[in-house]
C-alpha cells in the first residue's frame, strides 16, 4: 500500500496539518496551506483523507471492554465489538475475562487474541482472570497467560470482586514477575447482595435494594494499602463515588502506585434516571448522585482518576426488555465514549484535546503496556489515529451502534460530533464515518 | 370533576383532591353494595385482567370481586413461582393481554417497578393498576387504609388532617409502608415509623414522616397503629437477633395496647404473623379493624376501577 495523506486536520485541536502515513507509521507532518504542502501530492500517495475542520488525536485505547466472545456471541463477538470500537475511534481494546469459558488459561486468552487479529481492525488485548473461573478461590495461571502469544498484562475478575484479601495480596505480588497489573472491580459482595441501585433516598423510595458507596470505597481502601504493603501496581476499575476519589487521592499523595478509571456514563448520568425503572439505566456499579458525578469529573481533571474506560457491556434486547430486577447490568459504550467525553470535558473547557488524548489513549496504553498504541501524533509514531468531526452533531441514531447490541442510554440524545476517520496501524478502518 | 391519570402506580401519583375523590367514591359505592344491589353495570363490556406474578389470594380476590361488581369481564393470570424469575415473561404476558384487548391490567409482581414497565414500555395500551410491586408500593392498600382511618377517626368525611398514624415493623421491605407514608401525608396525617434501625431504609430522612426506634413512646401519641408483617426469615439476614427479641421490642401485645389512647385503632394489612408482630389477643380485640380493612378493600378497588376506566366519564354521558 502506498502513502496516505490525512489533510487539514488539527492535531490535538491546534493548527491544521497535513499528515503523511506510510507503512504504518507517521512519516511527515506539515502545516496545511503552507508552501510546499503540495509536495505531498503525487505518485506515491494512494489515498487522501479530508480532515479539514476536524481534530486529530492518537487512536483511543480502552482498558475495559466486554466483547462477550466466547460464550455470549448473541450479545457481541470479537468481530462486531472490534467494529464498534473502530467506529468509536478506538484502535485498541482490552477484552474482559468474564466470558464462557472464562479467560483464565493461556488457551482461552490466545483464542481471544487470535480472533482479534483475524478481525484486524483494532488491537484486541485479552485481560486474564485473576482467579480460576472468577470464583475467587485460587489464582489462575497468570504467568502462562502473560507468556502466551496474547502477552497478557492486565488481570481482572471484572464483574466480580477479588474480595478475599489474601488472594488479592498474592495476585498483586505475583504479577510483579512480568510487570502486570491487577484491575480490581471494587465491590464488597456481602454489602451488595441483590443490590439494584445506588443506596440512598432514591433507593429507599423506589424500594430497590441499595448498592452502598462504602461497598466500593472499603475495597479500594483495602487494596491501596495492600498495594503499598507489597509494592505492587493496582488499577481500580470504574470508580463511581466521591468517597472512592478521596481514597485514591490519598493513596496517590502517599506515593502508592495506583491508577484508576471512570466510565463515560458515570461522568454524565445520575441515579434519578432509575426512577423510570427502565433497565437501560441498570449498570454496575450503579449510577450515583450528582455530587459523585461532580467529584469524578474533578478527579479526571486533576489526574486522580487517570483514564476514561468504557466498560462496554453489550446485552441482547431480551436482557433489558423486562422488569428492573431481572435485567442484566451494563451499557454499550464504545461508539459513544468520545462523544460523551467531549460533551463533559471539551465543551465545558475543563480539559484540552491533549488531556483527552492522555486519558483515553496514552495512559491506558501505558497501564496495559500495549506496544505501538497511545503514541503522539508526530513523525515516527505508529499510525494509530482518530479524526473527530465536531461539525457532525446530532441525535444518536440506533444505526450508529454497529456492535451487536443496542443497549445505549444515549439513543436520541445529542452527540457533539462523530468520528470521521480512524487509522489502525496505518490502515483506514473508518472512512467518512463508515467502516472502511 | 378532577380525573385520575391513566394508571395507578404509586400513592404519590395522587394529589389531595384525587385521593379524596377515590375515598368519596368508595363511600358511595359502599352504600350501593350494602343494599341488595351488589352489581353495577358501569364496566359492562370492559375487560379487566388480574395479572399476579406473586401469590396473594386476598388481594387477587379483592380485585376480582371489585371488577365483577362493576360488571367487567375478569380474566385472572396467575404466573406462580419460578418461571417468572427471568423477566422475558412479563413482556410476553403483556403482549398476550394486549392481544386480548385488556382495558385494565391489575398487576402484582415481586420486582419493584414492574407495573411501571407495563405502563411505559409500550407493550400494552390499557390502564395499569399496581397491586403491589416488590418492596416498592401498594397504593390500593394505602387507599383502603386511609378509608378505614377516615371512617373510624374522621366520621367518614374529609381528609386525615391531624390524625397520627404509627406504622410499626419491617419498613425496609414494605410496599405497604411506602404507599401509606405518601398517601397519609397527602391527606394531612402525621406518620411515625417505628422499627429497629436495620429495618428502616437508609435515606428515610427524605420521607414526609418521623422515625422512632421506641414503640412505647410512639404508641402514646397514636390515633392508629398499623402493624406490618415481619418475616421470620429476616433473622437470617441479621436484621434482628431473634424473633423473641423482635416481638419483645416491637410486637403489639395486650400490655402495650393499654398505652394507646382510648379510641385508637389497630390495623394490619395481613397476612398476620400472630405472636410475632401482633399477639393473638390484640388481633382479636375490639380495637382491631383488620377484618374491616379487608371489606373496605373491595370498595376502594371498585372506586379505583370505576374512576380509572372512565366511570366518571360514562356518568357524564348519562349511562
Ligand atoms: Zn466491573
Amino acid at each position: 500500500m502506498g502513502a496516505i495523506v490525512l489533510r487539514g486536520g488539527a492535531p490535538y485541536g491546534l493548527d491544521p496539518h497535513d499528515i503523511v502515513i506510510d507503512d504504518g507509521v507517521i512519516t511527515a507532518m506539515m502545516p496545511s496551506n503552507q508552501a510546499g504542502s503540495n509536495a505531498l501530492d503525487g505518485e506515491g500517495v494512494e489515498l487522501e483523507l479530508d480532515a479539514s475542520g476536524c481534530t486529530v488525536i492518537p487512536g483511543l485505547v480502552d482498558l475495559h471492554t466486554h466483547l462477550r466472545e466466547p460464550g455470549r456471541e448473541d450479545a457481541e463477538t470479537i468481530a462486531t465489538g472490534s467494529q464498534a470500537a473502530a467506529m468509536g475511534g478506538f484502535t485498541c481494546v482490552h477484552a474482559m475475562a468474564n466470558t464462557s469459558p472464562v479467560a483464565d488459561t493461556a488457551g482461552v486468552v490466545e483464542q481471544v487474541w487470535r480472533r482479534g487479529v483475524e478481525a484486524g481492525i483494532v488491537d484486541v488485548r485479552p485481560v486474564g482472570a485473576v482467579t480460576v473461573g472468577l470464583k475467587g478461590e485460587q489464582l489462575a495461571e497468570l504467568g502462562a497467560m502473560a507468556a502466551s502469544a496474547a502477552s497478557v498484562r492486565v488481570f481482572s475478575d471484572d464483574g466480580l470482586c477479588v474480595h478475599d484479601p489474601l488472594l488479592m495480596r498474592r495476585a498483586l505480588e505475583y504479577v510483579k514477575t512480568f510487570d502486570g497489573v491487577v484491575a480490581q472491580h471494587a465491590q464488597d459482595p456481602r454489602l451488595t447482595e441483590a443490590a439494584q441501585m445506588n443506596e440512598g433516598a432514591l433507593s429507599a423510595r423506589l424500594g430497590l435494594a441499595g448498592w452502598p458507596a462504602v461497598a466500593e470505597e472499603a475495597i479500594i481502601a483495602r487494596d491501596v494499602l495492600l498495594a503499598e504493603h507489597v509494592g505492587s501496581r493496582l488499577h481500580v476499575c470504574h470508580v463511581s463515588t466521591a468517597g472512592s476519589v478521596e481514597v485514591i487521592r490519598w493513596a496517590k499523595a502517599r506515593g502508592i502506585p495506583v491508577t484508576a478509571e471512570v466510565t463515560p456514563h458515570h461522568l454524565l448520568l445520575t441515579e434519578e434516571l432509575v426512577e423510570s425503572f427502565d433497565p437501560i439505566y441498570k449498570v454496575n456499579p450503579p449510577l450515583r448522585r450528582a455530587k459523585d458525578v461532580h467529584a469524578l469529573r474533578e478527579a479526571v481533571v486533576e489526574g486522580t482518576i487517570d483514564i476514561i474506560a468504557t466498560d462496554h457491556a453489550p446485552h441482547p434486547r431480551e436482557d433489558k426488555d423486562c422488569e428492573w430486577a431481572a435485567a442484566a447490568m451494563g451499557m454499550v459504550g464504545l461508539e459513544t465514549a468520545l462523544g460523551i467525553t467531549v460533551e463533559v470535558f471539551i465543551e465545558s473547557g475543563l480539559l484540552t484535546w491533549r488531556d483527552i488524548a492522555d486519558r483515553m489513549s496514552t495512559i491506558p496504553a501505558r497501564i496495559g503496556q500495549v506496544p505501538d498504541q497511545g503514541m503522539p501524533i508526530a513523525p515516527g509514531s505508529a499510525a494509530n489515529i482518530t479524526v473527530w468531526d465536531p461539525s457532525a452533531q446530532g441525535p444518536l441514531e440506533v444505526d450508529a451502534l454497529v456492535g451487536k447490541s443496542g443497549n445505549s442510554p444515549y439513543l436520541g440524545q445529542r452527540m457533539p460530533g462523530t468520528i470521521r476517520h480512524v487509522l489502525f496501524r496505518g490502515r483506514p478502518t473508518v472512512v467518512d464515518g463508515a467502516l472502511a | 370533576m378532577q380525573m385520575l391519570g391513566k394508571h395507578l402506580l404509586s400513592a404519590g401519583d395522587l394529589d389531595r383532591a384525587q385521593a379524596l375523590m377515590i375515598l368519596d367514591t368508595t363511600a358511595e359505592l359502599a352504600t350501593v353494595t350494602e343494599r341488595s344491589v351488589k352489581k353495577l353495570p358501569t364496566l359492562r363490556g370492559r375487560t379487566v385482567v388480574n395479572l399476579f406474578f406473586e401469590d396473594s389470594t386476598r388481594t387477587r380476590l379483592s380485585f376480582e370481586l371489585a371488577a365483577k361488581r362493576l360488571s367487567a369481564d375478569v380474566i385472572t393470570f396467575s404466573a406462580k413461582g419460578s418461571s417468572v424469575s427471568k423477566g422475558e415473561s412479563l413482556k410476553d404476558t403483556a403482549l398476550t393481554l394486549e392481544a386480548m384487548g385488556a382495558d385494565a391490567v391489575i398487576v402484582r409482581h415481586g420486582a419493584s417497578g414492574a407495573p411501571y414497565r407495563l405502563a411505559t414500555a409500550g407493550w400494552i395500551d390499557g390502564s395499569v393498576i399496581n397491586a403491589g410491586d416488590g418492596t416498592h408500593e401498594h397504593p390500593t392498600q394505602a387507599l383502603l387504609d386511609a378509608y378505614t382511618l377516615r371512617s373510624h377517626i374522621c366520621g367518614g368525611q374529609g381528609d386525615l388532617q391531624g390524625v397520627h398514624v404509627v406504622i410499626v415493623g419491617d419498613v425496609l421491605h414494605s410496599r405497604v409502608a411506602r404507599s401509606n407514608v405518601l398517601l397519609l401525608h397527602t391527606l394531612g396525617a402525621e406518620v411515625t415509623l417505628v422499627a429497629p434501625p436495620t429495618l428502616i431504609p437508609l435515606g428515610v430522612e427524605s420521607w414526609p414522616c418521623s422515625v422512632s426506634y421506641h414503640l412505647d413512646d410512639a404508641l402514646m401519641q397514636a390515633d392508629a397503629v398499623m402493624m406490618l408483617r415481619v418475616q421470620a426469615e429476616r433473622m437470617a439476614g441479621s436484621y434482628f437477633p431473634s424473633t423473641l427479641e423482635y416481638s419483645r421490642l416491637y410486637g403489639l401485645d395486650a400490655p402495650r395496647l393499654e398505652l394507646l389512647k382510648d379510641r385508637a385503632i389497630v390495623m394490619h394489612p395481613g397476612p398476620m404473623n400472630r405472636g410475632l408482630e401482633i399477639s393473638a389477643d390484640v388481633a382479636d380485640s375490639s380495637r382491631a379493624v383488620i377484618v374491616e380493612q379487608v371489606a373496605n378493600g373491595v370498595n376502594v378497588r371498585m372506586a379505583c376501577l370505576y374512576l380509572l376506566l372512565g366511570g366518571a366519564g360514562s356518568q357524564a354521558g348519562g349511562d
